[in-house]
């Protein structure tokens, strides 16, 4: 079992004539996901590496069913992919586009909340956006929509969620490498203004039974941990390790993600690993040990039990 | 990125938002001959202001009434090149090189008002306060009931009705026939600062204070400062923005990372970090602590980081006299770790090697990478994994090459 994305998905690529995108459209294809194509307006009808490409989202739907776009349109054109895809209909829109602005990220939120509202309404399920500036989504075994390497995955039920790549990648090693493998891995991304949060992915995790366990991971910048501590300890099942990258970053200064900055004394790693701890999320006491703090706390559950 | 307040008043006018006149000088006889100009246009009295990025400047004593356009020069005298310490600036201050003539407006009334990109409600908020001068922070802490918020919908933007909210809580009369229709002004004010901020893609704007200057009818609501920051995102599409930057302001190894591409951070200790990704950057960093060590940088090299990008990354790293020791640290995604070892052998060949150098691959191609080091013949540490290079590059830190 899985959330989101597994081995039936329908994924195109939005940007797929770009250098970056035609590369990571091979790499998920070569990982076993389903590529059904790709969209670059004005080289409809032609076809790269294999890839049918079309001018419209609008028609890669009607072809061939799509319903999970993956989008590397630079910048300043991307909050313009994603409304697009949205307005198609596409149920799962990842987008790894690293650098845009705040102000256009707004207006494609607000538009997705609406037409979420107008699908709820009439009985459909919601679409759901990850990132902006994120590694996207990986089903080890049956599907990845992103630019994480495939093969440090392994099958498995530990659900992984986190605001960073790299770090992502971390938790992943470390928990195959002690021969836990992973349901599925989200990387939300780390601008302040982004599709899907936390919270939406542990109540994911939490409603699959595919899952036993979940790590998170979170940063410096914003309330998006405290308020997924404060959900955890309310609605969650499952265990949980945690850890937040920055105890050690100076307020007011950005670290890379536009989101990692420490505001008005808010947003600090040590308020974040406290919110954790007090909702009896168990905070791994260095980045090097995420995987090794989930196997003591499985152990400790199954002696318990 | 933040702007100086001529800057930001020089935005505020091209937008039809009132400020008073002035003139930015970046010399004395600059100033002299910025007096000389607004007396042309019949300025009496002049405030002399000294342009640096920190707040807290008139108590610093960066700030200067000239009751005359003879007091002009004496007071430019003082202020540029002046050693000016503010509660902003540490104690270390900021060498004054620029300077703001302005004339002078008494205000009769001081209010506060800033625009922020409110990342929790996902849309912009306006924060207004009836009384000036004071730091928002503080008062938000002491007396919340004394903010409006007014969270503006993205898509309908800044409406009339916003403006006379605004404009009650500020204790202000409705009336447009009332003296000066100062509800008629600060409707235009606000209409065309949201649509500034929006056109020029602001992160934060503060205008502290906001006033209102003159008597009776002659009643204006003018912007008597002005803070700007940017959203670095979308620098590229306003160039007339970027070119406002200001080399005095910013770290010198951070700009030069910059132009590389690479998010670099100074900081005060001694382990130099290279490290792929701002999560797995800010983690490095965190260990490094944790065994006992500081960090003195912070340095996400990216993504798709190439050969040439890693050896500059590691140049700035290098040029860094308090780096003791350096620890590169990278989980190689897309990124591989022979391109990593590549740039990392071809900059130590550059520069040489005068502290040790801690190295852990991960990931694609490591294999490759690390035998390209061994190979290398240079004084490498390899580490095994996250754990053991941050406690590696503390130890040798503290007993050096």
């Amino acid at each position: 079992m899985s959330v989101l994305l597994n081995k039936d998905s329908r994924i195109i690529v939005q940007g797929i004539t770009g250098k970056t995108g035609l590369f990571h459209a091979m790499g998920c294809r070569d990982y076993g996901s389903k590529v059904v194509g790709g969209v670059t307006p004005g080289r409809g009808g032609q076809t790269v590496e294999g890839f049918a490409v079309w001018d419209s989202v609008e028609e890669s739907v009607e072809k061939e069913n799509a319903n999970v776009s993956m989008i590397f349109v630079p910048p300043f054109g991307a909050a313009d992919a994603i409304l697009e895809a949205i307005d198609a209909g596409i149920e799962l829109i990842v987008c790894i586009t690293e650098g845009i602005p705040v102000l256009d990220m707004l207006k494609v939120k607000e538009f997705l909340a609406k037409t979420n509202v107008r699908r709820k309404a009439a009985g459909q399920t919601i679409q759901r956006l990850i990132g902006p500036n994120c590694p996207g989504i990986i089903t080890p075994g049956q599907a990845k929509v992103g630019i994480m390497p495939g093969y440090i995955h392994k099958v498995g039920s530990v659900g992984i969620v986190s605001r960073s790549g790299t770090l992502t990648y971390e938790a992943v090693h470390q928990t195959s490498e002690l021969g836990m493998g992973q349901s599925t891995c989200i990387g939300i991304g780390g601008d302040p203004v982004k599709g899907m949060e936390f919270i939406d992915c542990l109540e994911l995790f939490n409603n699959d039974p595919g899952t036993e366990s979940i790590v998170m991971i979170g940063e410096i910048g914003g309330t998006a941990e405290e308020e997924a501590a404060a959900w955890v300890k309310k609605n969650c099942k499952k265990p949980v390790v945690g850890f937040i990258a920055g105890r050690t970053a100076p307020p007011g200064r950005r670290m890379g993600h536009a989101g990692a900055i420490i505001s008005g004394g808010s947003g600090t790693a040590d308020s974040k690993m406290d919110a954790m701890k007090a909702a009896g999320i168990r905070v791994a006491p260095s980045p090097a040990e995420m995987g090794s703090t989930l196997q003591a706390l499985l152990k400790e559950r199954s002696g318990r039990a | 990125m933040k702007i100086h307040e001529y800057q930001a008043k020089e935005l505020f006018r091209n937008a039809g938002v009132a400020v008073p006149r002035g003139i930015p000088a970046f010399s004395v006889k600059e100033a002299v001959e910025a007096a000389g100009t607004l007396a042309g246009q019949g300025v009496q009295a002049f405030v002399v202001k000294a342009q640096i990025h920190a707040g807290g400047r008139g108590k610093g004593g960066g700030v200067k009434i000239a009751k005359t356009r003879a007091d002009v020069e004496p007071l430019a005298q003082k202020i540029f090149g002046m050693n000016l310490v503010t509660h902003q600036t540490g104690p270390e201050g900021k060498i004054v090189k620029r300077l703001f003539i302005e004339e002078a407006t008494p205000p009769k009334r001081e209010m506060y008002l800033s625009l922020i990109l409110d990342r929790d409600r996902g849309c912009v908020s306006l924060l207004a306060a009836a009384e000036g001068g004071m730091e928002i922070e503080e008062l938000a802490h002491s007396n919340p009931e004394k903010i409006l918020t007014l969270p503006i919908d993205p898509t309908t933007g800044w409406q009339s009705y916003h403006s006379r909210k605004l404009t009650s809580f500020l204790g202000l009369s409705l009336d447009p026939k009332a003296a000066g229709n100062l509800a008629g002004q600060l409707h235009a004010f606000m209409d065309k600062l949201y649509a500034m901020f929006v056109a020029k893609d602001c992160s934060i704007l503060e205008i502290n204070p906001l006033a209102i200057v003159g008597e009776g009818d002659a009643q204006k609501i003018m912007a008597l400062d002005g803070k700007i920051n940017f959203d670095d995102n979308a620098l590229k599409r306003h160039p007339d923005v970027a070119a406002m930057l200001d080399p005095d302001e910013e770290d010198a190894a951070e700009l030069e990372a910059a132009k590389w591409d690479l998010n670099f951070i100074s900081l005060y200790g001694n382990i130099g970090c290279m490290v792929n990704g701002a999560g797995l950057a800010m983690a490095t960093m965190d260990i490094i602590k944790h065994y006992g060590g500081d960090p003195a940088n912070f340095l996400d090299v990216g993504g798709g980081a190439t050969a040439e990008k890693v050896r500059e990354a590691f140049k700035i790293i290098t040029k860094d006299k308090k780096v003791k020791a350096i620890f590169v640290n990278i989980f190689g995604g897309i990124m591989k770790c022979d391109t990593i070892a590549e740039g990392v052998i071809s900059a130590t060949k550059e520069v040489g090697l005068k502290v040790p150098l801690v190295v852990r691959l991960e990931g694609t191609n490591v294999a490759k990478g690390r035998e390209m080091l061994e190979k290398s013949g240079l004084a490498i540490i390899p580490a095994t994994s996250m754990a053991d290079g941050a406690q590696k590059a503390v130890k040798a830190m503290k007993e050096g090459l």
